[in-house]
């Protein structure tokens, strides 16, 4: 084939910008892999921005673990296919201790201890079990232990956040609660035809307002009259996009109480976060960033690599890589695709894992704690996180697969879901290298 | 509580009955198990007929049908929206209905213009190209849940109670007369006891279990029909199959949406039913037929209804079971003051209740004549939100600053909101996710309510609606009402919004958790 202006040839081609792509490149580039990362979207932005690791099993009985370590062991007994079973326990800790380490050094710090699962208060007033915790909402976990008094503060026109639900929800288990709206500190605040309270607020522009310091001040202002005896103050998570830590230390040294941020609906700032910082780092790590380039097609018969079809026109590319990782995500990221007949993997047509019958998918109660099993359809793999073709063998020698788009797993039930993506997306860079 | 009427069942036939009866000056209870239309009337296509389905099967029920469809249009149109129909075959359907079809409407008096297939297809693009023949004829749409709300209204601002959420438990008779009725309020768990001179049995489906509180016994079967919505208007017009009727053969538009069905399957009982993946994908199939893109089109939701029918002997099938309606005296039967009035059709309701309730008046001594033939049935402001484009319009004209959208799909703003809870507590109503979805567009839209219903109940808990944990627990209930209706279109772009959903709700807020997972056991 002729080698045309556009192409890129790399080592390594990860599909998907969601967590599994972006752990997936992030441990490439620091192997030394040459990368190239490409996705769709940034999968990132509807990350709650809490990393879980494993909480709740077995799921229909809703059995919380406090331990996850603990957890995983008796998830690999009783679910001998779930994807945490392919993994060495050493390895997965080491993959998410160099994950939080690396965010930690580009600016946003996660807090985690290294055998113990938190409980952390949501938007909703319900309560999440995760295992990391960005350290802009480790004090909520830690003033729902304590029961601290604390203070909820929500600002007028921020939808679906009210801090007298979280209030009136939580009480019963945390008497010790109080909430209060005030005015966000709105840039036009006190302009002439501008009505306090009266706009609504979205939680990125809201983030980016109070990277200014006046803001803040003002912010701070708003609430300091009504501290009075909290220990501590929750406020939904929209302190600052880029430079929340910094907002956030200020905003405690203006109100001298522990701050925390409260989780709010997706697609919101925590994910941002992540997105924003991902963005940024990766190239700087060497890694090839193609966001916007939908993966079209793939041509693999030549069987040193795969030629991809990446991107519209006129932005078209051939990307020639030695290997890939299918990190897409399930039906949101495009990693699956169901018709009413069938799921399939759309890009290697790889097989999936799955009922035929499509009652089966889903199950009649929404909230069923045992989970729709459409949810642990997906792609098996071997030890090596190689997508098993249908004879049982690896569809290539050197395609792998991490995250959601594995098999036998229900993140969604089971809160672990970051972290099969983080840990899976190091075993399949692990597993490239050693078959290298 | 006493009354001189009891009416059981809050569907379209106990709502119109009740307006009937109101407008004679008889204010009745009306007591209803769970919300209004929650059975057959809020569980149907929303078609007005003209009558052309029935013209083969039963003449009788295709004349009541043009009749009262007139009607409708006449006194209530505030709940219709005039499309007119079609009636079109396509390659292979019986060469024989086609051809008598035309006579048989005539024989009823039923308008039936003829259409060649360009004309036909001119008006309804969306046609395929095996069309063989087509029929124009007044076939309408209406909005069940605007149409039973307006008669409810109205039969309440003449004095008549309408106690939603109360279930009938028994009755207590004495010599040949029903002389009290026990009933529970579900909210509060409250019983308590109506004395009435008259009940009337309107609770459609669920007929038989109501007489059998009675020690009577009516042969009813239940005919479950399934419908599908499109996220879009398909078709201007009523598209119906001309063939005798079967599966999947009517496309009714609804606002912005259109609803294919449906499907007629024997259940055991109107419990706890649900649209069908199978009776779903044969529905597509068959309408597919005559439209080639329901075949592809994405799906909103699914839902379906329990048509009541009564057993007959000569009825080869439950399609072949007449739809007209049945009113029963149950005097013969040794009981001297209950009715039972069940079957029937939406577009028949208001003939239905004027029967009724000559019959009450008849047994009540009661002079006073029907007024509902020619009296307007009166839109009431409450019920407005109903409509597609209502609260849009509201938002607008107010043009308040702080008026925040909280249903983005459908354009509901905050005050509309507000506005709906002052009206139940107007009527002393609990304030609930599903009671207001019922009386607006919340929850229609792209989303299904899976978002809003979230941005509403924090809404409600900043106006003091919801305390305690009663708003998650309706959050639940709200969330997992929805799912009926979207579990049987997974596939496709509703798949990607359903799981992203669910990441929200149970990945990040951990909704799946019936109480506070703090409290559990914890290795």
């Amino acid at each position: 084939m002729r080698r045309g202006p556009a192409d890129i040839d790399c080592e390594l081609m990860v599909i998907g910008a969601g967590m599994a792509g972006v752990a997936a490149a992030l441990f490439a580039a620091k192997r030394g892999i040459d990368c190239l990362l490409v996705g769709v979207k940034q999968g990132l932005y509807f990350a709650s921005g809490l990393l879980d690791l494993m909480a709740v099993h077995p799921i229909g009985e809703g059995r919380l673990w406090t331990n996850p370590w603990r957890a995983i062991e008796a998830l690999v007994r009783d679910c001998p296919k779930h994807p945490y079973a392919l993994l060495d326990p050493t390895d997965m800790k080491t993959a998410l201790s160099d994950f939080i380490a690396f965010l930690g050094q580009a600016g946003l710090s996660y807090h985690a201890e290294p055998e113990r699962n938190v409980m952390i208060p949501t938007a909703l007033g319900t309560l999440k079990p995760t295992y990391a915790v960005p350290a802009t909402m480790l004090n909520g976990v830690r003033a729902f232990e304590e029961k601290a008094e604390c203070l909820i503060v929500d600002f007028h026109g921020l939808k679906g956040f009210s801090a007298r639900q979280i209030v009136e929800t939580m009480k019963p288990a945390w008497p010790g609660l109080r909430s209060h709206q005030v005015h966000f500190p709105h840039p036009s605040a006190g302009q002439e035809g501008f009505a306090a309270g009266a706009v609504e607020l979205y939680p990125e522009i809201s983030a980016g307002w109070l990277e200014n310091s006046e803001a803040r001040a003002r912010l701070a202002e708003a609430v300091r009259p009504h501290v009075e005896t909290a220990e501590v103050i929750g406020m939904p998570a929209v302190l600052g996009l880029r430079r929340s830590e910094e907002v956030f230390r200020a905003l405690e040294e203006q109100l001298e109480r522990p701050l925390f941020e409260i989780p709010i609906m997706p697609p919101a700032v925590a994910g941002l976060r992540l997105s924003n910082l991902f963005g940024e780092a990766l190239p700087r790590l060497g890694v090839r960033v193609l966001f916007q380039h939908p993966v079209l097609g793939v041509d693999h018969a030549n069987g040193s690599g795969f030629t991809f079809e990446v991107g519209h026109e006129p932005a078209r590319l051939k990307v020639r890589a030695r290997a890939a990782v299918l990190a897409g995500g399930r039906f949101l990221g495009g990693g699956l695709y169901a018709d009413r007949r069938r799921v399939v993997e759309p890009l290697f047509g790889l097989p999936v894992r799955q009922l035929a019958d499509r009652r089966r998918w889903h199950r009649k109660s929404y909230l069923d704690p045992r989970g729709h099993p459409i949810n642990q359809f997906g792609l098996e793999t071997d030890e090596y996180l190689r997508p098993l073709q249908a004879d049982g063998h690896p569809a290539h020698a050197r395609l792998f697969a991490a995250g959601s788009i594995l098999a036998h797993q229900d993140w969604m039930r089971m809160k672990c879901g970051s972290s099969l993506a983080i840990t899976t997306a190091y075993a399949a860079v692990q597993a490239l290298e050693q078959l290298r | 509580m006493k009354t001189q009427v009891l009416i059981i069942g809050g569907g379209i036939t106990g709502a119109g009955l009740a307006r009937d009866l109101a407008l004679r000056g008889v204010a009745c209870v009306v007591v209803e198990r769970r919300d209004v239309n929650a059975g057959a009337s809020g569980g149907n296509h929303g078609l007005v007929h003209s009558g052309a389905r029935y013209v083969e099967t039963d003449p009788d029920t295709a004349r009541e049908c043009l009749e009262e469809g007139e009607l409708l249009k006449r006194l209530a149109p505030q709940c219709i929206e005039d499309t007119g129909g079609l009636f079109v075959a396509v390659e292979g359907d019986d060469e024989k209905y086609i051809a008598d079809f035309p006579g048989a409407c005539a024989k009823c008096g039923i308008p039936a213009q003829g259409l060649d297939i360009d004309t036909a297809r001119d008006l309804e693009p969306a046609l395929g190209d095996r069309v063989i023949a087509a029929y124009a004829v007044p076939d309408a749409t209406v909005d069940p849940f605007k149409l039973t709300l307006d008669n409810f209204s109205e039969a309440q601002n003449l004095g008549t109670r309408l106690l939603r959420f109360t279930r009938v438990d028994s009755f207590i008779m004495e010599g040949g007369r029903i002389v009290r009725v026990g009933v529970t309020h579900a909210d509060s768990g409250q019983q308590d006891s109506i004395e009435a001179d008259l009940v009337v049995n309107a609770s459609g489906a669920w007929a038989g279990q109501v007489a059998a509180l009675a020690g009577l016994r009516i042969d009813m079967l239940y005919s479950k029909g399934s419908m599908l919505v499109t996220p879009k208007r398909i078709t201007h017009r009523v598209v119906n199959r001309l063939r005798k009727a079967t599966d999947g053969d009517i496309l009714v538009p609804g606002g912005t949406v259109s609803v294919l069905g449906t499907t007629s399957v024997r259940v055991a009982s109107p419990d706890a039913v649900y649209p069908e993946l199978d009776e779903i994908d044969q529905v597509i199939e068959e309408g597919a037929r005559m439209i080639p893109e329901l075949a592809t089109t994405p799906y909103m939701r699914a839902y379906c209804g329990v048509r009541p029918l009564i057993r007959t002997q000569d009825a080869a099938s439950d399609r072949d079971i007449s739809r007209g309606f049945a009113l029963i005296d149950h005097t013969p039967q040794g009981v001297e003051n209950f009715i039972t009035i069940t079957g029937g059709k939406l577009t028949t309701y208001r003939l239905m209740a004027e029967k009724t309730a000559d019959l009450v008046a008849e047994r009540l001594g009661i002079g006073a004549s029907c007024r509902t033939r020619g009296e307007p049935l009166p839109p009431a402001e409450e019920n407005q939100w109903t409509s597609p484009g209502r609260a849009p319009r509201a938002w607008l004209e107010r043009d308040k600053p702080d008026d925040l959208l909280i249903c983005e799909c459908e354009m509901v703003p905050r005050s509309v909101i507000d506005a709906i809870a002052a009206s139940f507590h107007k009527r002393r109503n609990p304030v609930t996710l599903k009671a207001i979805g019922l009386r607006s567009r919340v929850g229609r839209g792209s989303c299904q309510g899976m978002f809003c219903s979230l941005l509403i109940a924090a809404h409600l808990y900043d106006r003091q609606e919801f305390s305690g944990g009663q708003g998650l627990a309706n959050l639940r209930e709200f969330l997992n009402e929805r799912w009926r209706g979207m579990r049987p279109v997974l596939w496709d772009t509703s798949l990607v919004k359903s799981e992203l959903q669910e990441a929200m709700h149970c990945g990040l807020f951990g909704l799946e958790f019936s109480s506070d997972p703090d409290r559990g056991n914890r290795p």
